[in-house]
């Protein structure tokens, strides 16, 4: 298995999953079907989990509001956090959970139409959890930065046109 | 009466324009164009960089620094150049300059006595050839060709050498070509230098921009320190272009020399500049060398499409350009870049503005997103095809 490869494969798809793998053949110097099976062993082994777009929602037309939750928990013996961030990970609201070090156990995500919808969500399914002690609910007002893209970024091209 | 233009300085009214000029005019008047003409990276300066002149300003660092440049900025770039094996005495044989440009130019100015030659081999970046002629040199042109990756070769510098011979302009790696000289072929080059006791001008403003391979300096072989300044800066390496940052290093008389001339001329680099660059060369490798892994990536990518779509491209080294061979369209260099301009939107610089072996070439920069570098190879595959439905006679 070629790690350096597929940390490289990766990287780029990262920041741009739209590229081809004749793209990424081409960039990296490889044969277009060593990368095509690259990614083909990357997706079979959930390295790869899925090709999304990052999209600013506040750029359309729908209800929308985002939560932040700081979960803490009562861990099980022999497994730990793991069944109860199971439970809550089921939950088509949430969109990510977390293991945290520091104050709180869980970072929980919950996505939701509106705001009675999320304290609702949290209130009746998520609060009421076996194991969970206490939730502290954020509303996300505003992203700026997300996974390394910046929302409102104006960096254009400010180069002239032709240099020497 | 003489008109007002005959009364100016007839070495500069003999300067030769800008073969630039004419493109840059054209491409800047069309809408949808993709330019692969730049001359620059296509990253903005990383932002510990510009945090840390904001800073600086914020600290009141808004007053002249000793002509030399800032003493801790000196010190860095004497540490950064023994990466090369070159050892500096930061306080007399380094040098801040206003961008490499300038350290040329103050290099030649020091250098060169009126009628000296000034051995410049090409196709190469567009202002040695100026600053030799304004410093009261003759030019000698040294071709170099594909065949030889547009390396210059220690046969054609004896060649050229004549009683009058002085110094010899090195850049490598190569804008336009992108060529690379390695331990060997310096060693031979150095050779000649120094049987001829000549004087080297380096320019190594892209010596962080190699692709497998390490640049080396000819500073690094033995006998050449003494005989040669190296040129270098913060533009091509730390995307710090408009900063005009550069500096040059060599033996104390030549530096020296050097400095007399910029502090009357110049007085001191831009002092905020300064404090960036010094930002960037403490702390700013992490983000260089993600950077040069970026371009060499396009790199591949670009040389491939150009090989593909029949201009042959010799594997360009270092810097950021191709320089695809175009006289399979049979057109010459302005033609293919005029034409390809109009008819597809893709601006790209013709090899011959970088001195007469040039001609029959192309400068394509890829500092630019894979998307539209992408995008110009299909463009340049249409014009390219469309060409060889209609040949040209």
């Amino acid at each position: 298995m070629n790690d350096a490869l597929r940390l490289k494969v990766c990287d780029l798809l990262h920041e741009n999953a739209k590229l081809s793998p004749e793209t990424i053949a081409r960039m990296l110097g490889e044969k277009p079907d060593v990368i095509e099976k690259t990614i083909e062993e990357l997706e079979q082994e959930k390295v790869i989990l899925r090709y999304s777009a990052v999209v600013n929602w506040e750029k359309l037309p729908v209800n929308q509001v985002t939560a932040v939750i700081d979960v803490k928990v009562l861990p099980q013996r022999e497994v730990g956090f793991d069944a109860i961030a199971r439970k809550i990970y089921r939950f088509d609201e949430v969109k990510s959970v977390a293991l945290m070090s520091g104050g709180y156990d869980l970072q929980v995500t919950v996505v939701g139409r509106d705001l009675r919808e999320v304290s609702r969500f949290v209130s009746e399914k998520l609060a009421t959890l076996e194991n969970v002690t206490s939730t502290a609910t954020h509303f996300l007002l505003k992203t700026y930065k997300s996974d390394g893209v910046i929302y409102d970024d104006t960096d254009g091209e400010r180069r002239l046109m032709i240099t020497p | 009466m003489n008109t007002l233009y005959e009364r100016l300085s007839p070495v500069v009214r003999h300067l030769p324009p800008s073969g630039i000029r004419r493109f840059f005019d054209l491409a800047s008047q069309m809408q949808d164009v993709i330019s692969l003409g730049v001359g620059e990276p296509d990253f903005v300066t990383p932002w510990h960089v510009r945090e840390a002149c904001m800073y600086s300003l914020e600290q009141g660092y808004t007053t002249y620094t000793p002509n030399r440049g800032l003493p801790e900025l000196c010190v860095e770039i004497a540490k950064y150049l023994t990466k090369f094996g070159l050892t500096y005495d930061p306080s007399h044989e380094v040098l801040v300059t206003v961008g490499g440009s300038e350290a040329i130019d103050l290099a030649l100015r020091a250098l060169v006595c009126p009628g000296d030659e000034v051995l410049i081999p090409v196709p190469t970046y567009v202002s040695y050839k100026p600053c030799a002629l304004l410093a009261g040199a003759d030019v000698v042109e040294l071709p170099t060709y594909a065949e030889d990756g547009f390396r210059l070769t220690a046969d054609a510098l004896e060649r050229a050498i004549t009683p009058r011979s002085k110094v010899l302009v090195l850049c490598f790696p190569n804008n336009p070509t992108g060529a690379v000289m390695d331990k060997e072929d310096l060693q031979a080059i150095a050779e000649v230098v120094r049987r001829h006791d000549l004087f080297v001008v380096s320019d190594e403003i892209y010596a962080e921009l190699t692709y497998g391979s390490q640049h080396v300096s000819i500073a690094a072989i033995p006998g050449m320190r003494e005989r040669t300044v190296v040129v270098s800066g913060m533009s091509k390496a730390y995307a710090m272009t408009g900063w005009r940052i550069g500096y040059a290093a060599g033996p104390e008389p030549i530096i020296s020399a050097m400095l007399k001339i910029h502090q009357y001329t110049i007085m001191c680099a831009p002092h905020m500049a300064q404090r960036a660059a010094l930002e960037a060369l403490r702390n700013g490798d992490d983000e260089r060398d993600r950077m040069v892994e970026s371009y060499d990536r396009r790199r591949k990518l670009i040389v491939a499409g150009l090989n593909e779509i029949g201009l042959p491209c010799h594997e360009p080294r270092g810097a950021f350009y191709a320089f695809p061979d175009i006289r399979p369209t049979g057109l010459t260099s302005e033609q293919f870049a005029e034409r390809l301009l109009l008819e597809q939107g893709v601006a790209v610089v013709p090899g011959n503005v970088f001195g007469d072996p040039g001609e029959g070439f192309v400068r394509c920069s890829y500092a630019t997103s894979v998307e539209l570098i992408e995008e110009a190879l299909r463009r340049i595959r249409t014009f390219v095809e469309h060409l060889s439905y209609h040949p040209v006679r």
